[in-house]
């Protein structure tokens, strides 16, 4: 049957992954845009009080690496019907998106301050309805891959050519809404579609391993019929050309990104309790530092 | 007997996928029980069977409505409501979403697979999730209606369906005055009013006849839409006939008789009594016997009837009791 039904788009030529609408940056470049990334994630916390730093560090560069040299994205258009999607399935990663956003231009920096306070639109979790350039709202665990296969199922059906990337974190795949989505996805073929794992090893009440293991993630993503890459997940080298390699026909793509929680704050790398922690003004104050 | 409510389902599915390509409809294993099978027939590139995943089918729902399409997602209504709350609630109301969801087999109605099977609380779970619309049609001529309206209304949607084959009520013209939020009167009488939906509907009429035998004229008022409630028609029938009957194929906590308690309480308090399974979980049975086991036959809507009718009538003389008390004039 589902043969039946996909004969034809197939074959249909896919855009190649990496055609974009802005300058290539340079690899420097792109490092410099993670640090003012992460110096914007730092004031923003530090202004609201609340929030999550460690998995918003640790996917800086993937958000960065899709947003400034692979996603084909019109800022001033953010529902471009041929846009390549995004979703945040780790919701509470929220900071990083929207900073990202702010630097690509969604809207202005100076928004970024207004996180998490009434009448914002920066909520505390993703909302497509509230801020401009979130492609889903998410922030409960688990269904924003879901989402994301849907808009992929629709790029078949419509024969468009964009692509759709979520990223996940690995404690998420603790979620069995998780694995439906991801037996759908290569039931389905979806070959538009490319899963990011934010594998920081960590999540809120003890590493993943201890908590409940997930392991082996790679050999379970390819024992469902993804095609599996794993990379550097701090590395723009390594980022792009992953995400550059050419398509399997007919399997979704994984690509588990290997980072480190925290990542750019020498006191919170690797760090359970900085899953969701308050910083302190003198944290704010020695994280900029380390950001300069 | 007609139809039921979802082969009319099934056949208006059809008919709203010739004249718009962006319907797509999804299911999750049981499109012989939901008919959308039928339309797979028709449109198999526009079906999507997402197996026994329905916390799946709702996220991909929603991503497929991001891009424009407009989804069907049905399953048995225990399946489309309580397993999927949270991804209901997120994906698709919260995010606001233009995804339809379809709950078949609602009730005692559903029949001998028993408790695990018969959604007796779907209506009160939708009904707590805001930009959440709910629709109960009451017979296959208002099924076709609704499920045009469905479609052409903007927003998330629970379609509530049931299993069996239903009396006709409407003729198809009839049928097509069919509004969203729009109670329909279909009988009037000035002792008390009759406000069911769904299955209870036909029920209903079928007591008002009894009663009026017995000489209690009973206005019967279909209410198809629980979300947004009809608070007008609610408040007009409470003040023209001053007591109150809901009736429905589901548990008397969270559903037409709370959604009616609700209103009258706010707007104009009459007595109220609510037809429906009293909060417990059922059993195996027909729906005969279930219905006659657990309070949802003909006959307890007529003594449900019968009994509102003598608290209003009690409350008049305390109320003529007390006035000739304090004015010492009889009223």
């Amino acid at each position: 049957m589902v043969s039946v039904i996909l004969e034809g788009i197939d074959s249909m030529d896919v855009q190649q992954v990496g055609d974009r609408f802005q300058e290539d940056l340079s690899l420097a470049e792109l490092r410099e845009k993670a640090r003012a990334v992460r110096r914007h994630i730092v004031k923003m916390l530090g202004a609201c009080q609340s929030g999550h730093p460690g998995g918003s560090f640790s996917c800086v560069e993937i958000l960065v690496a899709l947003y400034f040299a692979i996603l084909r994205i019109k800022p001033d258009t953010p529902r471009w019907e041929e846009r390549d999607r995004f979703v945040l399935s780790k919701g509470h990663a929220a900071p990083a998106l929207y900073a990202v956003l702010a630097e690509r231009e969604y809207f202005p920096v100076s928004t970024l301050m207004t996180l998490r306070q009434l009448d914002s639109i920066l909520q505390g979790h993703p909302s497509m309805k509230a801020t401009p350039g979130v492609d889903m709202t998410t922030g409960s665990l688990g269904q924003g891959i879901s989402a994301a296969v849907g808009m992929a199922l629709a790029g078949k059906l419509l024969r468009k050519s964009f692509r759709v990337y979520a990223l996940l974190g690995d404690g998420e795949f603790q979620s069995g809404q998780v694995w439906e989505a991801v037996m759908a996805a290569a039931h389905y073929r979806l070959d538009n579609l490319t899963l990011i794992v934010d594998y920081n090893k960590l999540q809120i009440d003890g590493p993943v391993k201890e908590v409940m293991n997930i392991e082996p993630l790679g050999d379970k993503l390819i024992a469902f019929n993804w095609a599996v890459s794993t990379t550097d997940g701090h590395d723009f080298d390594a980022l792009t050309s992953v995400f550059r390699e050419p398509i399997v026909p007919a399997r979704p793509k994984a690509v588990i990104a290997l980072t480190v929680k925290g990542k750019g704050c020498s006191f919170m790398e690797n760090r359970v309790e900085y899953h969701g922690a308050v910083l302190s003004e003198d944290m704010v104050a020695s994280a900029l530092g380390e950001l300069t | 007997m007609g139809a039921s409510t979802r082969d009319a389902y099934a056949e208006a599915l059809v008919a709203l996928g010739m004249e718009h390509d962006d319907l797509v409809v999804l299911d999750a294993d049981l499109g012989k029980s939901t008919r959308t099978l039928i339309f797979r027939e028709r449109f198999p590139e526009r079906f999507f069977d997402i197996g026994i995943a329905e916390q799946n089918m709702i996220g991909i729902a929603a991503g497929l409505a991001t891009c424009g399409l407009v989804p069907f997602a049905s399953t048995l209504g225990v399946f489309a409501t309580r397993r999927v709350c949270d991804q209901v609630s997120v994906s698709v109301a919260y995010a606001g979403l233009n995804v339809k969801i379809v709950g078949t087999h609602t009730g005692l109605e559903m029949g001998q697979d028993g408790a695990t099977h018969q959604a007796l609380d779907d209506i009160s779970i939708m009904r707590a999730i805001p930009n959440m619309t709910i629709v109960v049609p009451s017979d296959a001529a208002q099924t076709l209606a609704a499920v045009k309206a469905v479609y052409e209304h903007k927003g998330p949607v629970y379609l509530r369906l049931g299993r069996g084959p239903v009396p006709a009520i409407y003729r198809g013209e009839d049928a097509i005055c069919f509004k969203i939020g729009k109670a329909i009167t279909l009988r009037t009488g000035c002792d008390l009013t009759i406000m069911a939906t769904g299955v209870m509907v036909a029920r209903s009429l079928a007591a008002a006849k009894d009663l009026a035998a017995r000489g209690v004229r009973a206005g019967v008022v279909d209410f198809h839409t629980l979300k947004p409630l009809d608070i007008t028609a609610v408040r007009v029938a409470a003040e023209k006939t001053g007591a109150i009957v809901t009736a429905e194929d589901h548990s008397i906590i969270g559903g037409l008789g709370s959604a009616v308690a609700e209103a009258l309480a706010e707007t104009t308090p009459v007595p109220l009594r609510r037809v429906g399974v009293r909060d417990t979980f059922a059993e195996s049975g027909s729906s005969e016997d279930l219905s006659r086991k657990y309070g949802l036959s003909i006959a307890a809507i007529v003594e449900a009837s019968l009994d509102v009718l003598g608290r209003k009538e009690e409350m008049a003389i305390a109320g003529d009791q007390r006035q000739t008390k304090e004015t010492g004039i009889r009223g």
